[in-house]
């Protein structure tokens, strides 16, 4: 359908997964010959609609703040306003330190995610088939159905919520928190062996953080993108399969909706309230 | 799922996005939220304390209303008051007055009753006078018995 002539269903569903991707090799740098270049390897699709789309949002979040009026906003306003209440009203909820990062930080997450989940609903071989003309043999839209783009946002929460631990409660503190609970004892030499058990599973619950936040938002991508992609291929199937290629498509689709939302605000939430139990003094 | 170089590109994006929102989104939106808020608030403020405002006006002007029968009426009243009053002086005035006519009026018939009876008495003396030097036609001083004449006088 889309690039090569005639590919087969697997080979379509491969073309579709594989990331636009320049890496350093013996021979310099290439193009979408990556297989065994390792780290130094630049999903290129990714980042540019990560790029795009998160300058979008500074972009008219930005020129709203810049000409916001008092009295009749515009309808953009109202909207961006509405917008930043609700993440307001979110995180005065869960957090009740004094931090002026942290509702700045989940107002981000939350559009620039739902932006690049929105990516999602663009039909699937729309701009993959339009860079292919342009010359570009591999597009990826989605930048959230790439593990890079959530982890990398995961793991920027993740060092927020070491630093936070530690400026919050002290070195100190930060080390007994993953040392001295859930389990503890008076007895001092029970205390000391306690102390391995305790690290063991604190450390696993903080790092579960960072890990399950990444895996959740691209999990849920990686996998609506797929059945998007799986519908397509049904739509191959002659002309009962673009009948019931076109009505699935649609269906999924709207429910997609929900879903990339729904991802978008739990990932918000989530980092709120991480950043919310690093703030609290045990 | 092949981790790659990416993540750290994407993440200095996501700091430098997070900085942004920061330092120039964020706090221009919400503070124009807050002062329409604020203004909101005031000007509720505002048209209930300019209601209680209006019960207040609406309130005085119903006792100044009221005010302003009651002294009325109090005018009415001392207005018959007075009339009844300037009638009655009216009328003991005249009824003096009468009085005073008709004392008058008494006086000056008692004195014309006494000028009257004096001159009867006197005419009556030299009748009487007269009426005895006829009778008695004797020559009879009529100075010795003048003082005779006098106390018969006095007696009538």
């Amino acid at each position: 359908m889309a690039s090569s002539e005639n590919p087969t269903s697997v080979e379509y569903i491969k073309h579709h997964l594989q990331n636009a991707q320049v890496c350093k090799t013996d021979e310099g740098w290439v193009w979408n010959h990556c297989q065994d270049a390792g780290f130094w390897t630049f999903n290129i699709d990714s980042l540019f609609f990560s790029f795009i789309l998160g300058a979008l949002f500074c972009f008219s979040f930005w020129r709203v703040a810049k000409n916001a009026k008092i009295e009749n906003p515009g309808r953009w306003q109202s909207f961006v306003e509405m917008i930043v209440e609700f993440v307001d009203k979110s995180v005065k909820d869960t957090f009740h330190g004094r931090n002026p990062m942290i509702a700045p930080l989940a107002l981000t997450i939350f559009v620039w995610i739902f932006l690049m989940n929105l990516m999602d609903l663009v039909p699937v071989d729309l701009l993959p088939w339009a860079a292919s003309q342009a010359g570009a043999d591999y597009l990826k839209v989605v930048p959230t159905t790439d593990a890079n783009i959530t982890f990398s946002l995961s793991l920027g929460v993740f060092v927020l919520i070491i630093f936070y631990s530690i400026k919050v409660k002290g070195f100190g503190g930060f080390i007994g928190e993953l040392t001295l609970h859930p389990f503890s004892s008076k007895n001092k030499f029970v205390q000391v062996l306690l102390i391995p058990v305790n690290f063991l599973m604190e450390s696993i619950g903080l790092l579960a953080k960072p890990v399950s936040l990444a895996l959740r938002l691209f999990g849920n991508l990686y996998a609506g993108e797929l059945i998007f992609i799986l519908i397509a291929v049904l739509m191959s199937a002659g002309i009962g399969g673009i009948v019931g290629g076109g009505i699935s498509y649609m269906i999924w689709a709207i429910f997609h909706i929900l879903v990339i939302t729904l991802q978008a605000f739990i990932f918000m939430m989530l980092t709120i309230v991480y950043l919310s139990m690093a703030h609290e003094d045990h | 799922m092949n981790i790659n170089a990416t993540l750290f590109i994407n993440m200095i994006f996501f700091v430098g996005f997070v900085w942004f929102c920061m330092k120039f989104v964020w706090p221009f939106i919400i503070k124009a939220i807050k002062e329409r808020q604020d203004k909101i608030a005031e000007g509720l403020a505002a048209s209930e304390r300019s209601q209680k405002d209006l019960e207040l006006a609406q309130e005085k002007a119903a006792e100044l209303l009221r005010e302003a029968k009651q002294q009325s009426a109090e005018i009415v009243d001392s207005a018959k008051k007075r009339h009844a009053e300037i009638v009655d002086s009216a009328k003991g005035d005249a009824r003096t007055e009468a009085e005073k006519i008709k004392n008058g009026a008494m006086a000056e018939i008692e004195q014309e009753v006494n000028r009257a009876r004096e001159q009867l008495r006197s005419k009556v003396a030299t009748l009487a006078v007269a009426g005895a030097e006829k009778v008695i036609e004797r020559n009879i001083d009529a100075a010795a018995n003048n003082d005779l004449f006098d106390k018969l006088v006095k007696e009538l």
